[in-house]
């Protein structure tokens, strides 16, 4: 479940989530993005943030993936902090080893697709398994292999990602994050940048993933249907703060919050 | 003043000799070029400024002060402190130490042209720092600047003749030489000059044409 607490020693099922965030603050110069964020996804969930462009949704993604670090607040992500960690009972600053290994838990796929240009597609889906997670070479290629089978691609493992449509691009680069096995996938607005006629393949695969497996996912994209086709809970963001949330029948049928209803209005 | 075919026949085998040891200077140096200014453009790059200042400032010295100057110093200079090395091997080292300092900026650009989703890949599939580069980062950007790297092989080449004031027999040495020994300079040095142009321009074609390629 997704909620919005606001004392997080409170929450009701702390034993089960996945992710946490406390009172999380990212500034970009004047501007705050996140101002003091608290919310919880419990394993498994499929979350949707939605919201204006600029209410923060991206910048949560970047957070878990710690290609941007908070300000203020912590985030733990199966129960360790992804940014701190615990030292002499003090919470100090992660190094790099400790954020590696908590990351490892997440995978993200990007707008861009950002697949490796310099590899063949099954090299880029094999790349991380074998340098990251140590496992042998024959082993990953049949992963690989798997997951390129499960979004369609099995036949272009040879193909170096240009000779691919930009909606193979972004199949390839889930097969990717897959690929490590991830806890939790975050979705950045990941068909924006295809072609119309592009989207419906890759929304398909993820609605796969979506159903048959049990990764929890976080989502942000601007496809409505989908969200309300894959998500057990919708966080309507506004100004840097989750103003409404729910499961997707509500929010997209009744939605509470005025701006929610702006929002839908505008881009249903 | 003619041209005699007599004396160009004569001189023929020291061109060649001459020749063999230009390219071996050039590609010597364009090796230790290639690989320390690689390790000057990662430097630029550390986290650390005790790092990053010193590498600059090096660099910048090395860049600013001339060829020959350097050459001198690693000649003269270097045996006083009781550090030896062939006249060829001063050659090559300077050569390759100069022309690093301008690859370290060739690389620089490349690295810096590889788009940042590429570094964010690399963290969301949590790949080492080390992997990050030789996987991911580097093979783009040298991809990138293949021809520009290229093209400073070929200013190299052309700096080659300055190791004949040391005494590398070269071709412009071995010119000089026979000038010398027979008194007819016209064939030696036209010759020589004739040798750099017939490698020089059909590579510099070769590098606009792989610059083309590469979409620049």
């Amino acid at each position: 479940m997704a909620t919005e607490s606001r004392t997080p020693s409170a929450a009701p099922d702390a034993g089960r989530e996945l992710i946490r965030f406390d009172g999380v603050t990212k500034r970009f110069g004047d501007h705050t993005v996140l101002d003091g964020l608290d919310f919880t996804v419990a394993p498994g969930k499929h979350v949707t943030l939605i919201g204006p462009s600029g209410s923060g949704k991206t910048t949560i993604l970047r957070l878990l993936m710690t290609l941007l670090r908070p300000d203020e607040g912590t985030i733990k992500v199966a129960g360790d902090y992804l940014t701190h960690e615990e030292r002499n009972g003090r919470l100090v600053p992660a190094g790099e080893k400790h954020t590696r290994e908590v990351r490892k838990h997440i995978g993200m796929v990007f707008q861009q697709f950002n697949l490796f240009p310099n590899m063949r597609v099954l090299r880029n889906v094999m790349e991380a398994p074998v340098h990251v997670l140590g496992l042998g070479k024959d082993a990953a290629r049949e992963r690989a292999r798997e997951l390129l089978d499960l979004v369609g691609l099995g036949d272009r493992c040879d193909a170096y990602p240009t000779q691919l449509s930009g909606g193979q691009q972004q199949r390839v680069a889930i097969a990717r994050a897959l690929a490590m096995r991830p806890q939790v996938l975050l979705l950045d607005e990941v068909t924006s940048a295809l072609d119309p006629e592009l989207v419906a393949g890759v929304l398909d695969v993820l609605r796969d993933i979506a159903h048959t497996t049990d990764i929890t996912m976080l989502c942000v994209t601007h496809e409505m249907s989908f969200a309300r086709d894959i998500s057990d809970d919708v966080l309507m963001f506004d100004a840097g703060r989750v103003i409404e949330s729910g499961p997707p029948e509500k929010i997209f049928t009744e939605p509470e919050h005025e701006r929610t209803r702006e929002f839908l209005s505008a881009v249903l | 003043m003619s041209w005699d075919w007599e004396a160009a026949r004569a001189f023929w085998p020291e061109l060649l000799h001459g020749l063999g040891v230009t390219l071996e200077a050039t590609a010597l140096g364009a090796l230790l070029a290639f690989a320390v200014g690689l390790v000057w453009a990662l430097a630029y790059r550390s986290p650390t400024r005790w790092v990053r200042w010193p590498v600059t400032a090096v660099v910048e010295f090395i860049r600013n002060t001339p060829l020959l100057v350097q050459l001198f110093f690693f000649f003269y200079v270097l045996p006083t402190w009781d550090i030896k090395f062939s006249a060829l091997t001063t050659g090559v080292i300077t050569l390759g130490l100069h022309y690093s300092t301008y690859t370290a900026e060739v690389y620089r650009a490349g690295i810096d042209g590889v788009p940042v989703g590429q570094w964010e890949a690399a963290t969301a599939l949590s790949l080492s720092r080390a992997r990050t580069w030789t996987a991911v980062i580097l093979p783009q950007a040298i991809r990138r600047v293949v021809p520009a790297l290229g093209n400073y092989v070929i200013a190299m080449l052309k700096d080659t003749p300055i190791l004949a004031i040391i005494g590398v027999l070269d071709m412009l040495q071995n010119a000089r030489l026979e000038g010398a020994r027979t008194f007819q300079y016209v064939e030696p040095f036209t010759m020589v000059g004739i040798a750099f142009i017939v490698i020089a321009y059909p590579a510099s074609l070769l590098m606009r044409a792989l610059e083309r390629r590469l979409g620049h």
